[in-house]
């Protein structure tokens, strides 16, 4: 935890007016039994989610616990790395098993996009950024480009603050405007799941609040998981939330429960800042 | 009121304190020896080598009026004879023309034929035009070999190989071609492309040559250029749905080629100095063609070239040292410290102007 705070999170905790019920919603993802190696070292044991869509859905947890592991089988981001393996259960996404044999993962990847901890704008001008998907898919279009690109920042709430200077580097941006480029990036190729890996970590509050509300408004079309560190954050911006610990699953629900009256004592220590 | 106390920080001599002052000296002697002789080599071949280009300069009667017989001819035999009581230099062309005119004005008169001894010197004349032609040819081929080749190998090996025992052996086998003296390489190129593939003494042969002897470092340096693209740019792509090449192509290779480009100009400075190579692939002593005089595009890669090293070290060898010489030697290789000068330079600002660009 970062800022372990000295009132427990439980008692301060206000169900923001942005919160939107999970029940009622479709499920989009469904994990089963899910274990996940690095090798022979198990990171994930029998994960069991159902994720609703067009939802935020948050991951907490102490570090190491495997946020970041299971978010990156979600675009099966794992397959890059070296020995690497699913032993058992699986993720379905519409039903379909990801890591099914006729998966094509460049495919999936369209459909689930992915924001990294550390913004990672490519050395190209704002413009190149958020178009590169689409030129990557064979896009030429210089009023489809255009369009796009118009659109995407307008998404990330950033076309404001650029519109001026697409065509300079997006690596001149702030830190809080260089994320929200990768978001406007990631919005650009039209994903259906946004993934968020600890977006916030390295922003200044104010471009937290940013990004936050940003989250607030892109969940009417995308279905979100944000990782974070930051149980308000965390309280803040999410549906329902999932509390890890140890590569196991401990906890699922309205973020509501998870954080007024969790069931498990382990949850409730975590999330009133007793341990982290 | 202020007590005047003894000087408890006051330096005392010792063994430790002398040493220490000597110490340094050594050091700072060792690196004014360097430089030392660096200024000296340097020094000698461009105070000796720019009297023989700059003092070739002739005005001619067409555009731009001016030329330098030593960069713009090809190498001449010197002949130095007396004739009329005075002594004359002249170029083989021109002693031939001196000697056909004198001899007829001669007969013209009913004088006996003139009787020309002459003292002849190999090379000491005309200038070196060939020789800069071959170098710069046997560099862009061997480089673009090289480069395509060792950038192809350095993203197998980074981008897509696993690390393994298969990879460590690779690199391993690399590192060890790094040490592997020029002159074995020639031997291979030798027994590889001039008999086994029958490419004969020609261009293609040394480049071939040239290309494995700079591929080591071309390869080495290319991981690292790769290895320094922050991970991010990879993952970042890939999670927008490229795939693996289209992420090299456009978002990993063109951040790494400023970083390639630097260290490929190590590879130049040595591609075109290094003369064991070439002298059983790919040089010739001497040669009356020019390299674009050819029958046939396909004969281009088939024909031997002379080459700016080899012509030194043939200069140098073949012929007892005289003043003559030593012109011709000093030349040449103030020439070729300008050509890698050269090359190496438009090198450094095509890597700026790629680094300016792509930069994080
Ligand atoms: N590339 C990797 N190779 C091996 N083990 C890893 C790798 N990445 C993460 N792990 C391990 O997996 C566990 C979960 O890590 P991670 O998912 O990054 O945790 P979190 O994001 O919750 O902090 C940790 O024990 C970590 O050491
Ligand atoms: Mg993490």
């Amino acid at each position: 935890m970062d800022t372990p705070s000295a009132t427990p999170a439980s008692r301060t905790f206000n169900v923001p007016a942005t919160a939107t019920s999970a029940e009622g919603a479709q499920t989009l993802i469904e994990i089963d039994n899910f274990d996940f190696y690095y090798g022979a070292k198990q990171a994930l044991f029998d994960i069991n989610i159902r994720i609703a869509d067009k939802r935020v859905t948050a991951f907490i947890g102490p570090s190491g616990c495997g946020k970041s592991t299971l978010l990156r089988c979600l675009n099966r981001m794992n397959d890059l790395i070296d020995g690497t393996s699913v032993k058992r259960g699986s993720v379905k996404i519409r039903s379909i098993d990801i890591n099914g044999r006729d998966v094509d993962s460049i495919e999936l990847r369209k459909r689930v996009g992915m924001v990294f901890q550390k913004s990672n704008p490519f050395p190209k001008s704002i413009y190149e950024n958020i178009i590169y998907g689409l030129r990557i898919q064979g896009v030429k279009s210089k009023s489809r480009l255009d369009e796009v690109v118009e659109k995407s920042l307008r998404g990330a709430a950033l076309w404001d603050e650029v519109k001026d200077r697409l065509h300079e580097s997006g690596l001149g941006l702030s830190g809080g405007q260089q994320q929200r480029l990768c978001i406007a990036r990631t919005i650009a190729v039209e994903p259906e799941v946004i993934l968020m890996d600890e977006p916030c970590s390295a922003l200044d509050p104010i471009a937290t609040a940013k990004v936050e509300e940003l989250i607030h408004e892109l969940k009417k079309q995308y279905t979100i998981i944000i990782v974070t560190h930051s149980m308000q954050q965390a309280a803040r911006c999410s549906d329902q939330t999932a509390f890890f610990y140890m590569g196991k699953l401990i906890e699922f629900g309205e973020t509501r429960d998870i954080f007024m009256n969790p069931k498990n004592p382990q949850t409730e220590a975590y999330v009133s800042g007793r341990f982290g | 009121m202020t007590t005047v106390s003894t000087n408890t920080f006051a330096s005392r001599p010792s063994t430790g304190r002398s040493l220490e002052k000597s110490t340094f000296w050594i050091f700072r002697i060792a690196t004014y020896v360097i430089l030392l002789a660096g200024f000296a080599v340097f020094g000698d071949i461009v105070f000796k080598g720019s009297a023989t280009v700059f003092g070739a300069f002739k005005t001619t009667s067409s555009f731009p009026y001016f030329t330098n017989t030593f960069l713009t001819e090809a190498p001449e035999s010197l002949y130095v004879f007396e004739h009329k009581g005075e002594k004359r230099e002249m170029g083989d062309t021109e002693y031939r023309a001196f000697r056909e005119k004198e001899t007829a004005a001669a007969l013209a008169a009913g004088k006996p034929a003139p009787v020309f001894e002459a003292a002849s010197y190999v090379y000491s004349a005309g200038g070196i035009w060939p020789c800069i032609v071959g170098t710069v040819l046997l560099v862009v081929g061997s480089m673009t070999i090289a480069l395509l080749l060792g950038v192809s190998s350095a993203i197998f090996l980074s981008e897509y190989a696993r690390d393994g025992t298969f990879v460590r052996f690779v690199r391993l086998a690399i590192l060890n071609l790094a040490g592997v003296p020029s002159i074995v390489f020639g031997l291979f190129g030798f027994g590889m492309f001039v008999i086994y593939f029958d490419w004969n003494v020609s261009l293609l042969a040394g480049w071939f040559t040239l290309a494995f002897m700079v591929l080591p470092v071309v390869i080495t340096a290319s991981e690292e250029a790769l290895k320094a693209v922050p991970k991010g740019f990879r993952e970042g792509s890939l999670a927008l749905g490229a795939t693996k090449w289209q992420t090299i192509q456009s978002n990993v290779l063109p951040y790494a080629l400023p970083g390639i480009l630097t260290s490929s100009i190590l590879g130049i400075a040595r591609v075109a100095g290094e003369t064991a190579p070439i002298m059983f692939t790919a040089a010739y002593v001497v040669r009356d063609k020019m390299p674009w005089d050819v029958e046939k595009i396909s004969d281009f890669f088939f024909q031997g070239v002379m080459a700016l090293p080899y012509h030194i070290y043939v200069v140098s060898s073949k012929i007892p040292q005289n003043e003559y010489t030593s012109r011709v030697q000093y030349g040449t290789a103030f020439v070729f410290l300008g050509i890698v000068a050269l090359i190496a330079a438009s090198s450094i600002i095509l890597r700026n102007k790629l680094r300016g660009r792509y930069k994080w």
